[in-house]
């Protein structure tokens, strides 16, 4: 059940050492208007990156390309090539089932079932049949909430409702749920932005922490946070990936004359 | 600073004058409304009431082995019993239409009445018996003081000397009332004083079933599929139109479809429950279709998000989250669609549900009458007592329709749950 088609996806069969996602010549359209032009970026494994740019600059779309989530949208069209584990994730034989069980999302406004805390986050394994028997899913689920740094809060009331908690711990919650059916690549669409600044450190020391098992992607408007989190940060400018590197010279010594006005204020 | 706080311009003055008249408004359009719903339910309440209790009569039966033979029960004729009883407590009596008048007194199931009272208690055997019938309706009517005596006797439905009669039984405590559960356990009846409700009530209950059965799913189904699966273009549009157009369709045009399609082409048995669910789902349908579809579109994108995000199909996005999440909308709207079914008579007129049905239905393809339909007949009957009855058929109604959307108001707040 691991897989896109059939195959395991382990790091040794992906293309190049360390990379896991794979990104080339890239465009997104909808409808009539490109809102992706060419885009080519790798993205290292048990790393974080982090995609900047100013608002409708397309980084939240590349994201949902990464894990077919604008499949949803009927107008929507993705030419170019995303292999995930050298595997084209837009071929034809790829279930986006399969998919989306390897690449998991935490979206901006956290976005709990409104079912009970254990049923959030069995529900991922339940549907792909990743546990055999109750024990086994209520290990996966401590183990789940355990990562997400909401065991301890949580553990006396596992049956209340998820919606029940407080913003941060909802954000912390669809982590929890995010991460049980173990994928390889978790996607974070601003996940703070709808936090308070305490809930936010705590989602990103958790970010800091889950990279050792997981490869995340996280968009962000702060560049405050995409310096903290990440290892790698991608510029996104107009549909236009303007440069990518590590975070450190990202945000030291820019090429590019519009990361430089970004970063420092000038536009966005 | 504190004059412009305090002191009312004449913008702030104005505003606040708005405010106050619209709030007046409001209440004026809320205590119109009220005082419709009031003066309706109260003068159908006031009508209705009477029909609830009934009168008896009692007369003195000669029950010796002479009138009725202990080893043939059957074999007695109750009626002429009961006639000859009668003639006996009033033997001044002599003429034959005054006679007619005293057989009168009581309801023309007197005998079958007679007949059951001994088959139930065979003791009553071998010496006269003072026992209880029925009174007819006009008796009934005079009983409850619905008659006035003042009037001259030609503007009474009761004669003096029927009244001299019935006054003389009073006198001794020959008459009582007592509440009508012939009313809840009849089937319709010529004679006001033996007409019940069941069989309506049954027919309406039986049609809703079928009702239900068939457009609850379908409507169910179609909704979900245009809503969460339909991909949105000319085709789904031009769908969605003819969806809302059905919705507005005058309900006899069903009924004429049902006549046309279901009776005299696939030849169902007229009259039936069956064929009348059928004809009310076709209305049912669009409107269970829209309430549906509104309450799929209430729940918030994210929901769908979170579960396709987490590797969930589309059907098990919708029907593990999003359909959950719209059933309270959705089970309003289908009660909704129901009451209206239930309230429905052209339709049924037209696939003969109005005809007389005196048995109670048992089951989808047995002949059966409809509450409205019930009320439509019972208000054109020329028996003054059908009138309360008329009244007390739409408080059966009412109590229906009430306890439909109080099911409706539990399973929303059964299911209700925060998102």
């Amino acid at each position: 059940m691991d897989s896109l088609v059939d195959i395991e996806i382990t790091p040794q069969m992906s293309g190049k050492k360390n990379t896991i996602i794979s990104a080339r010549n890239v465009d997104v359209f909808y409808g009539e208007k490109q809102a992706l032009n060419s885009i080519t970026l790798d993205i290292p494994e048990n790393k974080v990156t982090s995609l900047i740019g100013p608002s409708g600059c397309g980084k939240s779309t590349f994201l949902r390309s990464i894990n077919r989530m604008n499949d949803l949208v009927d107008i929507c069209r993705v030419e170019g090539e995303i292999k995930i584990a050298g595997q084209d994730i837009y071929a034809p034989e790829v279930d986006v089932v399969a998919l989306r069980s390897q690449v998991g999302m935490v979206f901006q406004k956290p976005n709990p079932f409104p079912k009970s805390i254990y049923e959030n986050v069995a529900y991922g394994p339940k549907i792909h049949g990743l546990t055999s028997g109750k024990n086994e899913m209520e290990e996966v689920v401590e183990w789940s909430l355990h990562k997400a740094g909401l065991w301890e809060e949580v553990k006396d009331r596992l049956q209340e409702t998820g919606t029940g908690l407080s913003g941060g711990q909802q954000q912390r919650l669809c982590i929890a749920r995010a991460i049980a059916v173990k994928p390889k690549v978790i996607l974070m669409d601003e996940p703070c932005s709808a936090l308070d600044p305490i809930a936010t450190a705590i989602i990103e020391e958790l970010i800091d922490e889950l990279r050792k098992n997981f490869t995340i992607i996280i968009v962000t408007h702060s560049m405050q946070q995409a310096a903290r989190v990440s290892q790698r940060t991608a510029f996104f400018h107009m549909g236009n990936l303007v440069e990518s590197g590590a975070t450190k010279t990202i945000f030291t010594s820019p090429n590019d004359e519009r990361t430089q006005n970004y970063i420092t204020g000038r536009i966005g | 600073m504190t004059n412009m706080l305090t002191n009312p311009s004449r913008l702030r003055k104005s505003r606040a004058r708005i405010e106050t008249r619209f709030k007046w408004f409001g209440r004026i359009a809320i205590g119109i409304s009220l005082t419709f719903l009031f003066v309706m339910v109260g003068s159908i309440v006031l009508k209705g009431k009477s029909a609830l209790v009934s009168s008896d009569v009692a007369i003195i039966v000669d029950l010796n082995a002479d009138a009725v033979d202990p080893n043939d029960i059957h074999a007695t004729r109750f009626d002429a019993l009961m006639k000859k009883s009668l003639r006996e407590m009033f033997s001044e009596v002599s003429s034959r239409k005054d006679k007619k008048k005293l057989y009168g007194l009581l309801s023309v199931d007197m005998g079958f009445e007679l007949r059951d009272q001994i088959l139930q208690n065979p003791k009553l055997l071998g010496q006269p018996q003072k026992l209880w019938f029925t009174a007819s309706d006009d008796v009934d009517l005079f009983l409850k003081g619905s008659v006035d005596r003042a009037l001259s006797e030609d503007n009474r439905r009761i004669s003096d000397m029927e009244i001299s009669w019935i006054d003389s039984l009073s006198e001794v405590g020959d008459t009582r009332s007592h509440f009508n559960t012939k009313f809840f356990t009849n089937g319709d009846s010529r004679e006001p004083e033996l007409a019940g409700i069941l069989s309506a009530l049954m027919g309406s209950v039986l049609t809703l079933l079928v009702c239900f059965v068939i457009s609850f799913p379908i409507a169910i189904l179609a909704a979900i599929y245009l809503e969460e699966f339909a991909p949105k273009n000319k085709l789904s549009a031009f769908i969605e139109v003819n969806i809302n157009n059905l919705a507005a369709v005058p309900s006899i045009v069903f009924g004429l479809l049902g006549l046309a399609v279901l009776l005299n082409v696939f030849d169902l048995p007229r009259s039936t429950p069956l064929v009348g669910g059928l004809v009310l789902s076709l209305m049912t349908l669009p409107t269970i279709i829209i309430a549906a579809r509104a309450a799929l579109r209430a729940v918030p994108p994210s929901i769908r998000e979170a579960a396709l995000g987490m590797g969930a199909s589309p059907v098990q996005a919708t029907f593990h989250h999003v359909a959950p999440l719209a059933l309270p909308g959705i089970l309003t709207g289908t009660i909704v669609g129901m009451a209206q079914a239930l309230g429905e008579t052209a339709p049924l007129l037209m696939i003969g549900m109005v005809a007389f049905i005196a048995d109670v239905p048992s089951s989808i393809v047995e002949p059966a009458a409809a509450l409205p339909v019930q009320i439509f007949l019972w208000a054109d009957a020329s028996e003054r007592a059908f009138v309360e009855k008329t009244s007390a058929a739409i408080i059966v109604l009412l109590v229906f329709l009430v306890v439909m959307n109080l099911l409706a108001i539990y399973l929303r707040k059964k299911f209700e749950k925060r998102f």
